[in-house]
């Protein structure tokens, strides 16, 4: 059987089994859509919130950034991790007690101002919006890989069955749909990189792996590594070569994201018990965790691999030679990808051989010039093809490079569509039955539900086109949005009585607009290519990038509302009440709708 | 003890927990992974130094540690002030 039916067979049958799943526990539950988790034991609400969080930025992208750049990428795996800190100790306990289903009702409550509740919205739509367009990325790769269509084509197809999945939403609730795809999107990650582990260190536990010696060579895995890619003029691996302001700011933008982000935030409304959302955020952690451990392991023998593939008598002798990529078996790979057109080699000195190096690096050109070699010879290798490609390039089994397609489009798919639910019920159950119009009937909520959902999917693929950055980065400047506008209102909410509804909405408002401006000056306006003023390499203030400045706008929302709060009226008796009653366990009831 | 003041006291000592908790919390990541890794360079770790550990590896298992800690530390708290949920 090739290639191409076997991924097919296995996104097939991944498939079926998740619709499956979906129509077997439907069947007792409509009513529970709302209440997914109560009930549902905090392991399995672990598991299950674990598969709606990582999206294509963790399993198809991150990895892939992280071998390209080494040490100075360790910023995801801390940032996409230390969140759940946040969450499980600044957040989920409260909002449980506090007991009603959406971020947006408990700010509006809380800052008892209808003002409050719709800029939450509003903060809610822009940030999944763009978390959407990162998505969209990782799903236009994904689908041109296991299709071997072009990546754009890939991206259009990958929009319809977005749409399809997410109108055909309830699958969505359903907490064991999400353990299956939890339970395929972590083999697909684990079980490629065991195999390889195991290929160059020997230790079947990647995260060991890491740090293990290298079998080739006899040296420690990460010293091979570091002296390989220095030979070719790229920075050391496991150096620190980037700003140290912009990493802690990026990381602590990815940090207080995760714990402002509405579609995870809402899994701990619904878990039966107080104690529970405690418990349910460390389970979740546990086995975002195994992913998390394991991908720097992935990134690393990727880097090492690719090296050595494109250098394989070593990187003093001649490279890999065009005819072997053409009719080698272990360069079929390169072919494959090249169709989507994100992978890409050019023979520039006519010698028959591809060279791939740093050729910005000094020394590098001067050894180049004297082996006529003029430019590095690999012209492209986009970050977000490499932890699908890690099988073919390992050359595993063709099984398991089937699963991974399978696995990537889990992560993807699931996380698309939560984030097209939480936009859609943000606008037809926060905007129009909150604040336009009450009345509306339960069929125009739904119609306006789909419309809002169909509205946000084609800006997102519109805009994932030519999108503003791989899949990871573009979520990162989600998470910096979230993390300017929704966290700060949330832990006001809870740890200060002094924070009052004007102070919500201007914190709010001004985090939200000055980071999005800030953005925009980065990336283009409204993310459209060539409209921007200044660029991550040169940014606006000293060294802060466009992806690290959603620190600096939480700490512009707090000072604002502390500002504005302390000069406007004091908040309420009843409300200071409320807060204290957010703050005990005792009398938490079940989670109610608005 | 009156309730107010039961949860007052329930309040400062989950108040004094979590800023402890997140004193770790920056320790490990920001700390050893960044901004301490130059001190941590003598110490070898598997081809590279403890920094690099910290940042890879580390941060992620004292970040699951911390969580189910203060989830077991709270549920005795909220015991010993009487203000559990049963």
């Amino acid at each position: 059987m090739d290639q191409f039916t076997l991924n097919l067979l296995f996104v097939g049958a991944s498939f079926a089994l998740y619709i499956g799943i979906a129509i077997w526990a439907r069947a007792g539950s409509t009513s529970e859509f709302y209440a997914a988790g109560r009930g549902v034991h905090p392991v399995t609400n672990g598991m299950a919130t674990a598969a709606d969080w990582m999206s294509a930025a963790s399993f198809i992208s991150m990895a892939g950034l992280i071998a390209f750049t080494g040490y100075d990428n360790s910023t995801f795996l801390m940032g996409w991790t230390g969140g759940y800190v946040l969450l499980a100790l600044l957040l989920a306990p409260y909002l449980r007690k506090f007991g009603k289903f959406t971020v947006s009702e408990f700010i509006g409550d809380r800052f008892y101002s209808k003002t409050a509740r719709m800029v939450a919205v509003l903060c809610l739509i822009v940030a999944s919006t763009t978390y959407v367009i990162g998505q969209m990325t990782g799903v236009g790769v994904a689908f041109g890989r296991f299709l071997e269509i072009s990546n754009t084509s890939g991206l259009l197809i990958g929009a319809c069955v977005v749409f399809a999945y997410a109108v055909f939403g309830g699958m969505k609730g359903v907490t064991y749909t999400q353990v299956a795809q939890y339970v395929v999107l972590i083999m697909a990650y684990t079980i490629p990189a065991i195999f390889i582990s195991l290929q160059l260190t020997g230790n079947p536990v990647p995260a060991l792996g890491l740090f293990g010696d290298h079998v080739a060579s006899g040296e420690p895995l990460l010293a091979k590594l570091d002296q390989i890619v220095r030979e070719l003029g790229f920075n050391e691996y496991t150096t620190h070569h980037s700003d140290t302001l912009n990493m802690v700011l990026f990381t602590l933008s990815l940090m207080i994201g995760t714990a402002g982000l509405p579609h995870v935030i809402m899994r701990f409304f619904t878990v039966p018990r107080v104690a529970d959302a405690r418990w349910s955020a460390g389970w979740a952690l546990v086995f975002i965790a195994l992913l998390y451990l394991t991908a720097p392991a992935v990134g690393a023998m990727a880097r090492m691999n690719i090296t050595e593939l494109m250098w394989p008598n070593g990187t003093n002798e001649q490279a890999v030679s065009v005819e072997d990529i053409a009719n080698n078996p272990k360069y079929d790979w390169m072919q494959t990808w090249q169709k989507t057109g994100l992978l890409d080699w050019e023979d520039k000195n006519g010698d028959g051989r591809i060279q791939y190096y740093n050729d910005a690096n000094a020394a590098m050109q001067e050894k180049a010039a004297a082996n006529g070699w003029t430019g590095n010879e690999l012209t492209k290798f986009n970050r977000d093809i490499l932890v699908l490609a890690n099988p073919e390039i390992a050359n595993l089994p063709g099984w398991v490079i089937g699963l991974v397609a399978a696995g990537g489009l889990a992560a993807a798919l699931s996380t698309a569509a939560g984030l097209l639910l939480a936009i859609s019920s943000a606008v037809s159950h926060d905007l129009i039955k909150g604040q336009l119009n009450p009345n509306i009937s339960e069929k125009s909520e739904l119609m306006a539900a789909r419309v809002a959902m169909g509205v946000a999917i084609v800006v997102a693929t519109y805009l994932g086109l030519n999108p503003p950055g791989f899949a990871a980065q573009t979520v990162a400047l989600a998470f910096g949005l979230a993390a300017a506008s929704i966290f700060p209102a949330l832990m006001m909410g809870i740890f200060s009585t002094k924070i009052n509804n004007h102070g919500a909405v201007a914190g709010m408002l001004a985090g939200l607009i000055v980071t999005l401006v800030y953005i925009f000056l980065h990336k283009g306006w409204f993310f459209i290519p060539d409209t921007n003023s200044f660029t991550d390499a040169d940014p606006l203030l000293g060294t802060i990038k466009s992806t690290s400045f959603g620190a600096v706008g939480a700490m512009i929302n707090f000072t604002v509302a502390y500002v504005v709060a302390s000069m406007t009226k004091e908040t309420p008796q009843h409300i200071k009440d409320l807060v204290e009653s957010v703050r005990v366990p005792k009398g938490a009831g079940a989670a109610t709708d608005h | 003890m009156s309730d107010k003041e039961a949860s007052n006291a329930y309040w400062k000592a989950n108040v004094r927990l979590i800023l402890w908790s997140l004193v770790i919390w920056a320790l490990v990541s920001f700390g050893f992974g960044i901004l301490l890794r130059p001190m941590l360079s003598g110490i070898a770790v598997g081809g590279t130094d403890l920094g690099f550990w910290f940042a890879q590896q580390g941060s992620i298992l004292v970040f699951l540690a911390l969580i189910f800690f203060y989830a077991w530390r709270m549920n005795k708290l909220d015991a010993e002030h009487g203000v559990g949920e049963e």
